[in-house]
């Protein structure tokens, strides 16, 4: 890089106030700390693996970890950590959350490696839809309606491998999520349609036909059409014997295999491909794309009904990775949490795909948490992914910039 | 041909457009009359279906009542939403809104003891304010953390319903020998009379005068729109939220304020089912009506008419569903379909034109919502 790199002094004033936000919410984790977690006393068991797990005294880390946070709140009020800090508020959060989980779980144990497993299983229709939003949106078409995508190629996928097998019923998951696509793509870029409006009418649409054919065609004939065995995990050798990880990342379905191939196919093509250059131009200054030669209608034409297939195998997730039958409504709104997700990471793939992750760890952790009896109303631990990812994108994230030219049709002059 | 005649009768296209795609939907999906290779019955079938929709909407008083029903909070809650889009935000939260409507005036529906002359206003004011303390929260975060509203207003919506869940079931507001979680029922010097009261006490006619509200809230929102600094400046930030800020208005303040005043506006229409229809509020007192108001705010292109109009079409399609489903075994959910097809017809003037090879402009409408912004 040729610009010379700004110098740590030189500080906004905008920079300031989030530093002493941050010190600020140290103090407030910390009173959390000796108020909540050192109220339940007994050793919490996190199990890593099958055999082995290691314990945390609920109480003793409380008090630590709150003296800990007081101390880095002293630092960051008064010195800050420049460059470290980042790095200090992730250690933070972590000795926060697992403080947390030591008190929800003291005097008992629970699998570690599964809650982690299994969130890595939830994230995939969040991060594949997100995929498809990202898709969409850096090409310049605001794409409101993954929901509308991931459900109906539920629905589509769980009746096409009911009746023949999962390979094809993948494949109608995603011809669905393409057909789909490409409703979009033709309403928005030859008809000029407000895409937000197209977008939700196709949200509408998917949960309309969906709900109908759930109750009119799927209930009569479950037998035959509803009820399928979900895919299994496949352990890649050597990798799945990696002790803790292995288990997390490599001993899933081939539905999280896609989806991390998807992410890393979709960054090094934004990024490093001629192809993600002109998509990356197309979304933010199409006519200066249009003047060097890119057809940038076509090319819209191709990353949407692309972002559709992606959506596909998402929405296939639901009957095929995990459940086993299409229930009405069954995506439940996680396409819009797909798309906070591509809001949250601003654009790129990687940083969706964390948000995708901070939404199903919260509910992972739900489910596991729930079988403890913490005082805690089960409301507020369903609540728990809303109110995390809301705290985490008004805390941390803040403002992002989308792709200029989202929303605006293109004509060729 | 005048731009009234023109509209209109791309509207009517649009319309049998979209009747169109959802008969062909229903013949589709008669799988055991095509099995059997009886045609006729399936065109039966679409026949008594569409006869019902008509018949549960306007065919009587009591269809009518149920169509102002059913479009009193898609009305409201339909102008949270073009309020905010107005000013260039995009509301998902309606839903929360509602909730938090529907919780503060069901508080005061129960808690006071007041002639009805005070108390009906007093609990819709409280159900105003509550939606608007709530609907405020998404408009803070982004002026002061630039955190996207979108994502903001679906979190809320998730926090609300929750807490929602558990609020009716502590003692405060649950109801004697309950579990589940559903309220105390509200004085009823707090309910909103009956729209045909003046008709004796007809029980089937379930019409309240919260659609006044309603159309009083569809003036006030041209008002502000029309008549007011604070209305043109919220368009002005809507339409471009630099030029506002070099223009000296204070675009910050202006979100948060717009976000409140759409957030009122679902407070009402979550008060006016606790107040009006109900009597009491459980956790699916919002329902789909947050989601649906965003189709009636976009059919209604934001506009305070065009909200009205739309809620009333949406309305009609509920209560005529309802009727259809009884009638037939096609479910209410053809509702959702014919909606989104009407609301994608209507939005794509290009495409029923080429549909009906009608000749002539095909009137293009702007856009509703101005990208993510920055």
């Amino acid at each position: 890089m040729s610009t010379p790199a700004t110098p740590d002094l030189v500080v906004s004033a905008e920079q300031r106030k989030r530093a002493r936000s941050v010190g600020i919410a140290y103090l407030a984790l910390a009173v959390v700390c000796f108020v909540v977690f050192t109220r339940r006393a007994g050793d919490a068991g996190f199990k890593i693996s099958e055999s082995s797990q290691f314990t945390l005294p609920a109480q003793g880390f409380g008090w630590v970890l709150g003296i800990v946070l007081i101390a880095v709140a002293a630092g960051q009020l008064l010195r800050g950590f420049g460059k470290l800090s980042n790095v200090v508020l992730a250690l933070a959060t972590a000795a926060f959350f697992m403080s947390f989980l030591a008190w929800a779980a003291a005097g008992d144990s629970f699998s570690f490696v599964g809650m982690l497993q299994d969130t890595v299983s939830r994230s995939v229709p969040i991060t594949l839809g997100a995929i498809a939003g990202i898709l969409s949106e850096r090409s310049g078409v605001i794409n409101i309606s993954i929901e509308g995508m991931l459900l109906a190629s539920a629905c589509t996928s769980a009746i096409g491998a009911s009746l023949t097998n999962l390979w094809l019923g993948t494949l109608v998951g995603i011809v669905t999520g393409v057909a789909l696509a490409a409703v979009l793509a033709v309403m928005s870029i030859r008809y000029k349609v407000d895409q937000v409006i197209v977008g939700f009418a196709i949200n509408f649409f998917a949960l309309g036909v969906t709900s109908f054919i759930s109750f009119r065609v799927l209930v009569p004939n479950r037998d035959t059409m509803n009820n399928l065995l979900p895919v299994m995990p496949i352990r890649i050798p050597l990798f799945a014997d990696i002790p803790f990880f292995g288990q997390i990342l490599f001993d899933q379905t081939i539905f999280v295999y896609f989806s991390f191939a998807a992410v890393a196919l979709a960054t090094w093509g934004l990024y490093r491909t001629k192809w993600g250059l002109r998509t990356r131009a197309i979304g933010e200054y199409p006519r200066a794309a249009g003047t060097l030669g890119v057809d940038v209608n076509k090319l819209r034409y191709r990353n949407l009904l692309l972002a559709g297939a992606v959506a596909g195998v998402g929405g296939a997730w639901w009957p095929i990775g995990i459940v086993g039958r299409f229930d009405q409504n069954i995506t439940n709104g996680r396409g819009f949490i797909a798309l906070a997700a591509v809001i949250f990471g601003r654009w790129h793939p990687v940083g969706a795909m964390c948000g995708a992750l901070v939404f199903a760890l919260a509910e992972a952790v739900r489910l596991k948490i729930g079988n403890f009896d913490t005082g805690i109303p089960s409301e507020f631990l369903i609540m728990a992914p809303y109110l995390v990812t809301l705290v985490v994108v008004a805390g941390f994230i803040g403002a992002s910039r989308a792709p200029k030219a989202a929303g605006q049709p293109y004509e060729d002059q | 041909m005048s731009e009234t005649l023109k509209s209109l009768r791309f509207t009517l296209l649009a319309v049998v457009a979209a009747l169109f795609v959802s008969a062909f939907i229903i013949v589709i999906t008669d799988i055991e009359a095509l099995g059997d290779g009886d045609f006729g019955k399936a065109f039966s079938t679409l026949g008594s279906a569409y006869w019902g929709l008509f018949k549960g909407s306007f065919g009587s008083l009591r269809a009518i009542s149920n169509t102002i029903t059913g479009a009193t909070p898609l009305l409201l809650a339909g102008l949270a939403v073009s309020a905010a889009f107005k000013a260039g935000l995009f509301n998902i939260g309606a839903t929360g809104q509602m909730l938090a409507g529907a919780v503060t005036g069901l508080f005061v529906g129960f808690a006071f003891q007041l002639p009805a002359i005070i108390h009906v206003p007093f609990a819709l004011l409280a159900s105003a304010a509550g939606g608007a303390a709530f609907g405020a929260i998404p408009g803070v975060l982004k002026a002061r953390t630039g955190a996207h509203e979108v994502i903001t207003t679906i979190m809320l919506n998730g926090i609300a319903s929750f807490t929602v869940l558990w609020l009716f079931k502590t003692e405060l507001f649950k109801r004697e020998g309950r579990d589940d979680a559903i309220s105390k029922f509200v004085e009823d010097s707090a309910k909103l009379p009956k729209l045909f009261g003046f008709m004796g006490n007809r029980i089937d006619l379930l019409a309240h005068t919260g659609f006044i509200v309603g159309l009083l809230a569809t003036f006030a929102f041209w008002w502000l729109l029309r008549k007011t600094t604070l209305g043109f400046e919220m368009q002005a930030t809507g339409f471009n939220q630099e030029a506002a800020r070099y223009a000296g208005m204070r675009t910050k303040s202006l979100m948060v304020v717009s976000m409140a005043i759409a957030g009122a506006f679902a407070g009402l229409a979550g008060g006016s089912e606790v107040l009006g229809l109900y009597g009491y509020a459980s956790s699916s007192v919002a329902g789909e009506i947050g989601f649906d108001a965003i189709a009636v705010a976009l059919l209604g292109r934001s506009t305070p008419v065009g909200t009205l109009v739309s809620a009333l079409l949406f309305g009609a399609l509920q209560a005529g569903g309802r009727q259809m489903q009884v009638d037939t075994d096609v479910p209410i959910d053809l509702i959702i379909v014919l909606r989104a097809l009407i609301v994608m017809f209507i939005a794509a003037p290009l495409l029923v034109k080429a549909m009906f090879r009608v000749r002539g402009d095909a009137t293009s409408f702007g856009q509703t919502f101005r990208g993510w912004g920055g």
